[in-house]
């Protein structure tokens, strides 16, 4: 038993069940987001006294990891656009990079990290630290969890391209979608954790 | 000779088109993909925990009744550490209080309603051959029975399971014991698997109605599961935030719900402080609130399909119905700080949330009408799953209407965490979903089984039911407006002024033994029913929704024949037809 509109559109909404089904999970990560930055606000404003980011955290290298991801973001896109245009070698090249920019992203964040610890500054020393962390570990699990995907089409993109090449471009165009999400929550996170 | 050549190639044909997967034990009926096994699985767990759920509270009915009482035979299974000689303590108290509200609430009536009901019936509905994505079906499934088996491990955690009431409130909560950490994590779990059951059911519905439906067209309850799914997509994160907040408050040390200078026991905790209490009221309302509406809106649908069916009559006003429904999801998500009109939150907040809570009361009561309304002139046929929807309208009524005085500031301060809000829930919960719930048990199980279940044990089930919910939830409204608060170990034995109002406790606690008692022959009868029930075709009920156009119990993949609606779903006594109804899948 097939499920319809899988690959193809419905006519009368225009979409397959891939699109519908990664906007609606991405309208719940707004929302997860969302009340983390609200709590953010509320405990600022409640707080007699509050760090500025760049006293603390490396804004240089946030900067990079910024540059880096928004990078990662054009690769992604050239990746899916190369299937659309039928080069799955360029395909290959493409989500590779996207891949390698993510641990990139990783590498830094880890620099990050451990000169932190290094320096005695933990979650529980004080609530700056504890949204920062609590904010970018949560953003580094989704920047895990996209990986995993990419990494997915890229190890077995080759058997799916050649059984069903317009399924496969729709899942890296949703993996895709998934990975500027990503990219969008950092580009919120990184003024208002390292810049306000 | 002749005929076996003719017969050959039609079995052949009929082979092919049939497209038989012979699967194992595994594959079919535990690790499964079919949305109806996910559905009867999701029913299953979700009524065990329903029924454990209540044991935990006849347990704890034997304290309030009769406050450090020796509970004879069972008392002593629970070892010297929680009912040392028969007697409960406090802890242990605090212990099932919050599992039977988390159990409750997460683990019976949101998967039986949403994940039982939805996932069996709603693609039946709207004529699609499963979900859009049946493999995430099934792990919204596993990861709900992790979230449940969490849950059940935290009661063996070292100082047992959650204590701070199933809304987990901080600096309580964060300062409690390992098993609030294992609640936190079940939660997650049921989190994942209620964002994934949401995705999945609103795509189909939007991708797979069959032609023809649209969605004016659509029965009740898919409107109903619909609307549902959206409250869960986009109330549950927001918890989900807070239990990660919550779960760095005691694992990782910091401090978003503790306060500077927080003093337990005589003891400034070692903290750094800073953190608002208030924060994870807010986030845990802002999902708690939209989750009453998860309870209730499910079973809204479930009523509507019934009484349209047995009162062989069209729902009156289905587009204000519906209308109605959408309103109530928009606002369920600006009516949350009624819940916290005690917590000084100012009255500028008080005003305005108080006044988006008479605002939604509107909607609500003009489901319920329509309901009533829709009875009007009807030929009732009193079958089983009719008496549960009747039960369910004026006890559905009682809870609502006794909500209006909670959701106005000045009257709920005097009312705030009284019995009189737990009658309150209760009764929208308890004999109002619950009764939903049964209704669409004895309603769909035909369709899940090819056998109707037994209308005598249904009704001595329903008759038990509907006086004992009363006997145990009345009183609870006097024991409220007496001042008893909730919560309370000795069910308030150690205040003077509620001295007058105790023995209310004794009936209430009696009340819910006998409900329990009258549980019995509604488990009788779903068992013996399975194999034993009267056999009945495609459409015992002469219904004119879509699920009755496949065969019961439908086959992997549903219909023999794709569905097209053709009408509107409630086109009974059409004058001038043949039959006193004309279904939508007949042209």
């Amino acid at each position: 038993m097939d499920i319809p509109y899988t690959v193809e559109v419905r006519r009368d909404t225009g979409l397959n069940n891939g699109k519908i089904g990664i906007w609606l999970f991405l309208a719940s990560e707004v929302m997860l987001f969302g009340a983390l930055f609200a709590s953010y606000i509320l405990i600022r404003v409640g707080a007699p006294s509050w760090p500025r980011g760049a006293t603390i955290l490396n804004v240089p290298l946030a900067t990079f990891n910024t540059l880096v991801l928004i990078t990662s973001s054009v690769t992604m896109v050239m990746a899916w656009a190369s299937l659309m245009r039928g080069r799955f070698g360029t395909f290959r090249f493409y989500m590779g990079l996207t891949i390698m920019l993510g641990f990139v992203f990783l590498g830094v964040k880890y620099v990050e990290y451990s000169h932190k610890f290094h320096d005695d500054l933990f979650p529980r020393t004080n609530n700056f630290l504890a949204i920062y962390f609590t904010l970018t570990g949560l953003h580094m699990l989704h920047v895990l969890g996209g990986m995993s995907v990419n990494a997915y089409l890229w190890v077995v993109g080759g058997k799916m391209w050649k059984t069903n090449p317009a399924w496969f471009t729709n899942r890296v165009e949703n993996s895709g979608l998934f990975w500027h999400f990503v990219d969008l929550v950092w580009i919120f996170l990184f003024p208002t954790l390292y810049l306000l | 000779m002749s005929d076996s050549a003719v017969v050959a190639p039609k079995a052949h044909v009929a082979h092919h088109e049939v497209h038989h997967e012979e699967l194992g034990f595994w594959r079919k009926y535990v690790f499964s993909v079919d949305h109806k096994v996910i559905g009867i699985q999701y029913g299953i767990t979700g009524l065990l925990f329903l029924l454990f759920g209540f044991s935990l509270m006849m347990l704890m009915r034997y304290q309030l009744a009769y406050p450090g009482g020796s509970l004879p035979l069972l008392g002593k299974l629970f070892g010297e550490g929680r009912m040392p000689g028969g007697t409960m303590l406090p802890d242990f108290y605090n212990e099932l209080g919050a599992m039977h509200g988390t159990i409750m609430v997460f683990l019976g009536v949101v998967p039986l309603a949403v994940g039982g009901f939805g996932n069996f019936v709603l693609p039946l509905q709207i004529g699609a051959p499963d979900m859009a994505f049946p493999k995430m079906n099934m792990a919204s499934y596993w990861f709900f029975f992790l979230g449940g088996v969490t849950m059940l491990a935290s009661f063996f955690a070292p100082g047992g399971a959650a204590q701070s009431g199933w809304t987990s409130y901080a600096p309580l909560s964060v300062l409690a014991g390992t098993g609030q950490t294992m609640w936190l994590i079940g939660m997650i779990w049921l989190i994942t698997s209620s964002l994934l059951g949401a995705i999945n059911f609103i795509t189909t519905t939007i991708q797979l109605r069959a032609p023809g439906l649209t969605f004016y067209r659509f029965p009740f309850f898919v409107w109903a599961q619909f609307v549902t799914a959206f409250l869960l997509l986009l109330a549950f994160p927001p918890l989900e935030a807070a239990g990660v907040m919550q779960l760095m408050d005691r694992v990782a040390g910091t401090s978003f719900f503790l306060p500077t200078g927080l003093v337990v026991s005589g003891q400034v905790v070692n903290v750094a402080g800073g953190g608002n209490p208030l924060l994870w009221q807010h986030l845990f309302w802002f999902l708690a609130h939209p989750e009453v509406y998860v309870l209730i809106l499910p079973a809204m649908g479930i009523i509507a399909e019934i009484i349209a069916n047995n009162t062989r009559k069209p729902l009156w006003g289905y587009k204000p119905m519906v209308y109605s429904l959408i309103f109530l999801g928009f606002m369920s998500f600006i009516v949350w700080a009624h819940h916290m009109f005690m917590t000084g939150m100012g009255t500028t907040m008080a005003a305005f949330f108080q006044t988006t809570t008479m605002i939604i009361s509107i909607p609500s009561v003009v489901i319920l009408t329509a309901l009533i309304i829709s009875l009007w002139g009807g030929s009732i046929r009193f079958n089983t799953p009719m008496l549960f929807a009747l039960g369910f309208l004026p006890m559905f009524g009682i809870g609502g209407l006794t909500g209006l005085p909670l959701g106005l500031n000045v009257s709920d301060i005097p009312l705030h965490d009284t019995y009189y809000v737990i009658g309150h829930f209760h009764y929208v919960v308890a004999p109002g979903t619950i009764f939903a719930l049964f209704a669409g048990i004895y309603y769909w199980f035909p369709k899940a089984t090819g056998r109707k279940m037994n209308e005598t044990l249904g009704k001595i089930h329903f008759a038990g039911s509907f006086v004992c919910m009363n006997v145990v939830f009345m009183p609870m409204f006097m024991l409220g407006l007496a001042g008893v608060s909730r919560r309370l170990f000795d069910g308030g034995a150690s205040y003077d002024f509620a001295q007058p109002v105790l023995h209310l406790n004794v009936v209430s606690s009696w009340g819910a033994w006998m409900l329990g008692l009258f549980q019995t022959p509604f488990i009788f009868n779903f068992f013996w029913s399975i194999w034993k029930g009267e056999k009945v075709g495609a459409n015992p009920w002469d219904a004119t929704t879509l699920e009755w156009a496949a065969p019961s119990p439908p086959p992997h993949g549903n219909f023999t024949v794709a569905p097209s609606a053709y009408r509107g779903p409630y086109e009974y006594s059409v004058p001038g037809a043949a039959k006193d109804f004309s279904p939508q899948y007949e042209a």
